[in-house]
């Protein structure tokens, strides 16, 4: 695997509220803010962080769903209210379902390596509080193959997904540890979101999570193997940050201990229309996460935090799996053990991930990256931790594993 | 005939109206599933009403809670539409669920339309004379097969039934409001009740999801056997504290003791409001013609002439009645010597209060009762403490008890009710109480 052609770099990130059912500001029925305001405010969040936004070569914007929630194509030309310095520059969305925000960011860094761009404003948007819950699993079932695995799936069709691999997963290591871990994983998260002032469960007052976690599933209300506490939440949000050279953060005014490093980064798609080769395994994790961490020349194990997508805790379980820092089962061992805790020695989505932050689908890449940022240069606040190793690894996965771009970081 | 051949046939009359709203919700989300399951049969629901605007509201009504029945049960829809290739999306099969259930529907405001109709649901105003007329047109036209099943309260059926020539052919089958939400469903057979629509209606309920408890054919039943007693029970209550209190202060305590002390989910007089000042004098003049008691209450005259009725509005809010209410909460009580409404607040309120003195401690509340698996626990340990307390309030609570309990026993002694356990079920379930008023606790 190549190394990187040149050095990039990430820079000025910043995320909006999550906002959804658990924020105290969140009334269903009552009017919410919609895709403008969130692009505007993590906009000009990192614009404010930097000497002149006209030196912004380039915009890209990930985004999943908007057509079905907001009624909205065209995010690419939107994005420019975010100042008039992007008015007539290149601006576009990518879409890869959930990994939108991993595949902005990839996008970005590409339009960097070849030399056409100095800075990027990178940033993930999606409004999903447009709809119920169970209309928002319609528009997200568009993950999946729709015409091929919709119809015969279940109502709530990603919970559906990902339930099955949690059965998959009980069946491997026992179903009375798999949920331990998926228990703990969700105390974890919301310990961590109790921290961040921008997180969805930042409010969440459970007095016992982990009894909350080891609720037994409900198959006749939800689904066989997952419980409601196992699921990220339905969120509206956004996040952005600045891709750019070497001497792109340089003329920005920023210095090298105000950004971190793309060490290695690669973006995998698999085929829709196909199952996963292993339910017990996230393949193309794996594959994704073995080809940044060679580009950067390190093993997982080398890194000092991590954001990986739990958009369900057997996800959050899964993803440690296919970053190699777990063998074939191993991840509800290595999550019981502490490892994956702030204090622990692989401190992971200490900003409260998906289940924590929440899961505004097409800003979550982003965001990780902002939260990674923010922890590799001392800027987490409330929720910082002490790095203890150079490095930093984003994974950030699309579908039931279908699309995945991960991010290896140095400070 | 059985109960599906006649489900192909429905009326209700009265249908815009409170009950009659939520009644043919319920028929029309059953007769909608019913649909799905059994596309070779045509279910059809008359839904008659002389108010236009009133049907209109029904039919928006209708849409909004089938919508979100059909969101509930979505499981069930993904089932029924399993070979519908043209919907696959929860959105397609909410939105395919919600035209069947209106494709049922009929409506209009002239009984003709329930000519063809094999069940006849009622629930028309409270009033002999409306009940009446619209039985004995029904008589007229209906075919000789069709059963009647009417949301009477209060008025004997087997009366009502011969005075109309339907004698055999009609029961009681009285919802509780609201009839979507309330459990309860309250079987009252007159005398000459033909036994296979007596079995229909229990086999309905049960199709409903609805509890049955059969009542006797005594005016006002179990439910209103209580209510309206209990009701008259709080007035003579303010009657004898107003001399001392003061009218408004009198009527503030006795509904604070009902709903706080006695831990109910509302107040008593705000119970009166909630069914209409109106529709309560209706019953206890139902009651007072049929069982030779005297139900008058003079201070309950007074309150309906100077206009105050209660009631709720075709969207389901409160209207003013001895209390107003801001957002469903009560903010002041009428007060018939000024003709106006005293807001809940200042010292009046807070002299009143502290002259009922504290609630038991540790603080209970019905809200939080509803939920709670150790409710009777800690209700008997409640209502130990109101026994020792020597607070005017604990002592409006002990009478209030004693009166609701003694009202509750003699609808058993009087045969209203076949056992203390149904009256404390229509209690429990369509007044949604703690506890029925025959229990122990004081």
């Amino acid at each position: 695997m190549p190394a990187m052609p040149k050095p990039v770099f990430l820079a000025a990130g910043a995320y909006t509220v999550s906002l959804g059912p658990g924020r105290r500001e969140f009334n269903p029925r009552t009017p919410r803010p919609g895709l403008e305001h969130y692009i505007r405010s993590s906009g000009e969040a990192v614009l404010a962080q930097i000497s002149d936004p006209g030196l912004i070569d380039e915009g890209v914007i990930g985004n999943f769903m908007a057509a079905r929630f907001n009624r909205q194509g065209h995010l690419g030309s939107l994005m420019t209210i975010v100042h008039p310095a992007l008015e007539y520059k290149p601006a576009l969305r990518v879409e890869g379902a959930c990994a939108s925000g991993g595949l902005a960011l990839a996008t970005g860094i590409k339009s960097v390596l070849s030399g056409l761009a100095d800075v990027v404003l990178v940033m993930g948007v999606e409004v999903q509080n447009t709809v119920k819950s169970l209309y928002c699993a319609d528009y997200l079932a568009g993950a999946g193959y729709y015409a091929g695995e919709r119809k015969a799936g279940p109502a709530y069709f990603f919970p559906g997904e990902f339930s099955v691999r949690a059965g998959a997963y009980g069946a491997m290591i026992g179903p009375a540890l798999a949920r331990q871990a998926m228990a703990r994983w969700y105390k974890n998260a919301v310990e961590n979101a109790r921290l961040n002032p921008a997180a969805q469960e930042y409010h969440n007052t459970v007095p016992d999570l982990l009894a909350q976690g080891l609720t037994p599933p409900n198959p006749r209300t939800f689904t066989e193997h997952l419980n409601l506490s196992d699921c990220s939440k339905v969120s509206d949000g956004a996040a952005a940050i600045l891709v750019a050279s070497a001497e792109g953060y340089r003329r920005l005014g920023l210095a090298r201990e105000d950004v971190v490093e793309v060490a290695g980064f690669s973006q995998v798609a698999a085929n829709l229309t196909t199952p996963p080769p292993d339910l017990t395994e996230q393949t193309t994790s794996r594959v994704a996460a073995t080809r940044a961490l060679a580009m950067a020349g390190i093993q997982a194990e080398d890194a000092g935090i991590f954001e990986v997508h739990d958009c369900f805790t057997i996800s959050g379980l899964l993803s440690m799996e296919a970053l190699g820092l777990a063998k074939a089962g191993g991840g509800a061992e290595l999550v019981l053990s502490g490892a994956t805790e702030r204090a622990g020695r692989f401190p992971t989505n200490t900003g409260g991930g998906l289940v924590g932050y929440g899961h505004p689908t097409g800003a979550s890449g982003v965001r990780m990256a902002v939260d990674l940022w923010m922890q590799l240069t001392g800027r987490a606040g409330a929720f910082q931790v002490p790095v203890a190793r150079e490095h930093g690894i984003l994974a950030s996965m699309g579908g039931n594993d279908k699309t995945v771009v991960s991010l290896v970081l140095r400070r | 005939m059985d109960l599906d051949s006649r489900l192909q046939q429905v009326a209700v009359v009265g249908a815009a109206g409170k009950m009659g709203s939520g009644i043919a919700l319920l028929l029309a989300l059953e007769l909608g599933y019913r649909a799905l399951e059994r596309p070779e049969a045509t279910f059809i629901l008359n839904l008659i009403d002389m108010n236009d605007a009133g049907l209109q509201g029904l039919v928006r009504y209708l849409r909004d809670q089938a919508a979100k029945d059909g969101e509930k049960q979505i499981n069930r829809l993904r089932e029924l539409f399993r070979n519908r290739a043209d919907l696959v999306d929860n959105e397609d099969m909410v939105r395919e669920f919600v035209f069947e259930v209106l494709l049922r529907v009929r409506t209009g405001k002239t009984l003709d339309l329930a000519r063809e109709s094999l069940l006849v649901f009622e629930a028309a105003f409270e009033t002999e004379d409306v009940k009446l007329s619209i039985y004995k047109d029904l008589a007229g036209r209906c075919r000789p097969e069709a059963w009647f099943l009417s949301n009477t309260s209060s008025i004997p059926l087997q009366a009502l039934s011969e005075a109309c020539g339907l004698q055999g052919r009609m029961i009681g089958y009285h919802f509780y409001n609201p009839p979507a939400v309330q459990k309860l469903v309250e079987v009252i057979a007159p005398r000459a009740c033909s036994p296979e629509l007596v079995q229909l209606a229990f086999e309905l309920a049960r199709l409903l999801r609805k509890r049955t408890v059969p009542a006797s054919d005594i005016a006002g039943f179990i439910g209103n056997g209580h209510f309206i007693r209990d009701g008259l029970y709080a007035i003579r209550e303010v009657e004898r504290l107003a001399p001392e209190h003061g009218l408004v202060p009198a009527l503030y305590m006795v509904d604070r003791v009902s709903r706080d002390f006695l831990l109910r989910p509302m107040g008593i007089f705000q119970l009166m409001d909630y069914v209409g000042i109106d529709v309560f004098q209706l019953i206890t003049r139902v009651m007072t013609k049929y069982l030779g008691e005297d139900l008058h209450s003079e201070l309950l005259e007074r309150y309906l002439a100077l206009g105050v009725k209660g009631g709720q509005t075709s969207g389901g809010a409160q209207k003013p009645g001895f209390l107003d209410y801001q957002k469903g909460r009560p903010s002041a009580i009428f007060d018939p010597d000024a003709q106006g409404y005293a807001p809940l607040e200042g010292p009046w309120v807070q002299a009143a209060a502290a002259r009922l003195g504290p609630t038991p401690e540790p603080a209970l509340s019905w809200k939080a009762l509803q939920m709670d698996p150790d409710a009777g626990t800690k209700l008997a340990a409640w209502f130990q403490a109101i026994k020792g307390m020597d607070t005017l309030g604990a002592a409006l609570a002990r009478r209030h008890y004693q009166a609701s309990r003694e009202t509750g026993l003699n609808l058993v002694r009087q045969g209203v009710a076949g056992s203390a356990e149904d009256v404390n079920e229509v209690l429990k379930l369509g007044f949604f109480h703690l506890y029925g008023p025959i229990t122990d606790y004081l």
